[in-house]
């Protein structure tokens, strides 16, 4: 019996090698080497990409979003400067315009840059002057004040609203480009003689700030408490759930209103700036605070089948506690629902704060958002004398961006969709 | 029968609970903004403001008055008298103005339903066809642009250069049906939009190879066996159908000059018209809550799957 014992494997013999048997399993072992395993989301994007409607959406959103961010950039006219005597409903033209060009101004020359100059010349000169005085205390008071007044007295304050550092530098770098050219008006202009399309460029960025940062909002709370609420399961699960139900019985927009009212309020809102809170942003968090609701839900129903799965339970053996479990195990593996909810949630969030700002209840002027150019669009609508650029536009800007992310939102339903697996 | 009648007690519970919740943030709510209801209105000598706080309660310590408003409503069903608009008590005004709104809601929905699901039906029956593509589009064109633009455009639209409609107004069926198509409309794009997805889904199940394969008409298989299941979403979606078209009323009355409850409101929360901004919400509320409630009900009737719980 001490006969020849079967070969280990991995110690054959070169001679074997030759056999055809071998060969075909090397060819196979060969092939499979290729063949990648397909994550869901290479698996998602490559349907997505084959999704016309969706990838155009998805580029046109790119652009839109880049084309928000640097605005300031963009060789536009001032979107807050009015004309109150020669530019009043203008329709779309060609004709040039020069930035900070209006006599009102008094602009040196008639234009920005001579005036920047100027002005930078006499900053500097007082600046020299002040540092020039030898009591040591004195000097910073005044060099403080002056300081804080050459912000105010800035050029740029006089063509566009309150910007902020990063904006500002923006809008110098702008200067440094173009100069005084701008676009002419391409969009019109409205009712106080102001460039329609710089207002549509300024607006959508108001708008999709709001947007994004209300959905957000909406995503924090309703994630965390859809996944605790799903995760903890039994009496937990069903408290947080009814109190759900119950919210949704809240017409919110009443809510809202007594909200806005509230916020308001002059000494309500000086309090706020005192701890530096503009009234935007707790703008952005109301809106995010009413439409996380359908988020929960949603986020909870997933985590209900995803509770039982084996790797929540290696998690649970090793010891992970449970609010690991839920933020590290368990929501990453909502995110497909979650975006696409996401790209629904940001279009009805800009359609909120339009129709707030209608009911002037929403951002304010000086700044301008996408609804409230529909809101002064829809006021100069009238059968005397049709300014149609006036709501075409801002409209059309609204509803291309709408458009945009229901196709994507759609695109990526379908795309994300589990049971469309390695399929077309 | 049971259950129903359980779910009904239960949800009536609920309902209170809602309701006094929403009753005490509110109230929460108004009385924390500073100032008061006089206090915009120039040189009311003290005295004078001092007869209408009491005449209004409002110089009573802030708990008794949210006791004494609540005993109110509970004992009486009396929501108080507005502070803004002389001799009108809040339910005066919503008796006045609910019959115009109610009439407006639910010409709006009934518009919605229809159009929503004849469309997406038929775009699902002709899938991928101009017809499909063009229904959609609009579909989406619904939900994409704000409901007071495409009021004013209807109005330029409908009332000046086609006079087919009078422009505002309330008391006859022309008046209304342009205010309702305008507030049907993202509506009807949203269940548009389900309904399709719905039919899609059940349009490949196996039941309805069946009844094609028995030789039913093409027509009896799409209204009986198709329809009722792609249904389920929409109805689903009446909930927060009802509660968008409660919202989108207070800009549509505004617009064409509506006499409805949804116009008192925004004037009576920006005036703190304590009393008749209260009255709105509570009773926007319970609407919503019997709307809810009403689609839970006819969802459980409609699949029987589905449990009241």
């Amino acid at each position: 019996m001490s006969g020849v014992s079967p070969q280990p494997d991995g110690q054959t013999s070169p001679a074997h090698q030759a056999t055809p048997d071998q060969a075909a399993l090397e060819k196979i072992l060969r092939e499979s080497r290729e063949i990648r395993g397909v994550s869901l989301w290479q698996d998602a994007w490559r349907r997505l990409r084959r999704n016309r409607s969706a990838m155009c959406s998805l580029i046109f959103l790119i652009v839109l979003m880049l084309a928000a961010i640097f605005t300031p950039l963009l060789p536009l006219q001032s979107p807050i400067d009015k004309d109150l005597n020669n530019r009043r409903f203008l329709a779309p033209n060609l004709q040039p315009v020069v930035l900070g060009g209006r006599a009102g101004l008094k602009f040196e020359d008639g234009r920005l840059t001579s005036q920047l100059a100027k002005y930078t010349s006499d900053a500097a000169e007082q600046r020299a002057e002040i540092l020039a005085i030898a009591d040591a205390g004195e000097r910073d008071k005044q060099l403080a004040e002056f300081d804080a007044r050459t912000r105010i007295e800035h050029p740029f304050q006089q063509l566009w609203n309150n910007l902020g550092p990063v904006a500002f530098t923006m809008c110098r770098i702008r200067v440094a480009i173009f100069g005084d050219w701008t676009i002419p008006s391409l969009f019109g202009t409205d009712k106080l003689g102001r460039d329609l399309l710089a207002r549509v460029f300024w607006g959508s960025r108001v708008s999709l700030v709001v947007g994004i940062v209300a959905t957000i909002v909406s995503l924090v709370i309703g994630v965390s408490y859809g996944a605790i609420a799903g995760y903890f399961g039994g009496l937990t699960d069903a408290i947080m759930m009814r109190i759900v139900d119950m919210l949704y019985s809240i017409p919110f927009i009443f809510v809202v209103i007594f909200l806005v009212t509230f916020l308001s309020e002059d000494s309500v809102k000086a309090i706020l700036e005192n701890y530096g809170i503009h009234q935007i942003t707790i703008f952005y968090i109301i809106i995010g605070a009413i439409y996380w609701l359908t988020m929960a839900r949603v986020v909870r129903g997933q985590v209900l089948s995803l509770r039982t799965e084996q790797f929540i339970e290696a998690a649970r053996t090793i010891g992970a506690s449970p609010m690991r479990i839920v933020f590290r195990h368990i929501v990453p593996n909502t995110l497909g629902v979650v975006i696409v909810y996401l790209t629904l949630t940001i279009p009805s969030v800009m359609l909120f704060e339009a129709f707030l700002s209608f009911l002037g209840l929403g951002v304010a002027p000086p700044d301008v958002s996408l609804g409230l150019l529909l809101n002064d669009g829809v006021e100069a609508l009238s059968i005397i004398k049709l300014f149609w650029w006036v709501v075409v536009f801002p409209g059309a800007a609204l509803a291309m961006t709408l458009f945009a992310l229901n196709f994507l939102g759609d695109g990526l339903r379908d795309a994300l969709d589990p049971k469309m697996k390695n399929r077309s | 029968m049971t259950d129903l009648f359980s779910y009904l007690i239960r949800r009536l519970g609920w309902m209170l609970l809602t309701v006094w919740a929403v009753y005490t943030f509110s109230f929460i709510l108004m009385r924390s903004v500073p100032g008061n209801p006089f206090s915009s209105e120039r040189n009311v000598p003290p005295a004078i403001e001092r007869q209408l706080r009491a005449r209004f309660n409002l110089d009573a310590p802030p708990l008794q008055q949210y006791t004494d408003y609540l005993v109110g409503i509970v004992t009486r069903g009396d929501l108080g008298v507005s502070i803004k608009l002389e001799d009108y008590t809040v339910n005066e005004v919503l008796a006045e103005g609910f019959p115009v709104s109610a009439s407006l809601a639910i010409l709006a929905l009934v518009f919605a339903i229809t159009l929503g699901v004849t469309a997406g039906v038929v775009s699902a029956v002709y899938r991928g066809t101009a017809g499909d593509l063009a229904l959609m589009g609009t579909a989406v064109l619904g939900i994409a642009i704000p409901n007071f633009v495409l009021a004013s455009l209807a109005i330029l639209l409908f009332v000046f250069w086609i006079p087919l409609f009078p422009a505002a107004g309330w008391g006859t069926l022309r008046q209304v049906i342009l205010p309702a198509l305008c507030l049907g409309a993202p509506v009807a794009a949203y269940i548009a939009r389900l309904t399709r997805a719905g039919m899609l889904e059940v349009l490949g199940r196996e039941h309805v190879r069946t009844a094609f394969a028995k030789g039913l008409p093409k027509r009896t298989v799409i209204l009986k066996h198709v329809l009722p299941g792609a249904l389920l979403p929409v109805v689903s979606y009446l909930g927060p159908a009802t509660a968008s078209v409660l919202t989108g009323s207070l800009v549509l009355e505004k617009i064409f000059a509506l006499p409805g409850i949804g116009s008192h409101f925004i004037y009576a929360a920006t005036q703190r018209d304590y009393t008749l901004a209260m009255g709105m919400v509570l009773t926007y509320t319970v609407l919503l809550f019997v709307m809810n409630s009403l689609v839970d009900i006819s969802y459980a009737v409609i699949d029987p799957r589905v449990k009241l719980q």
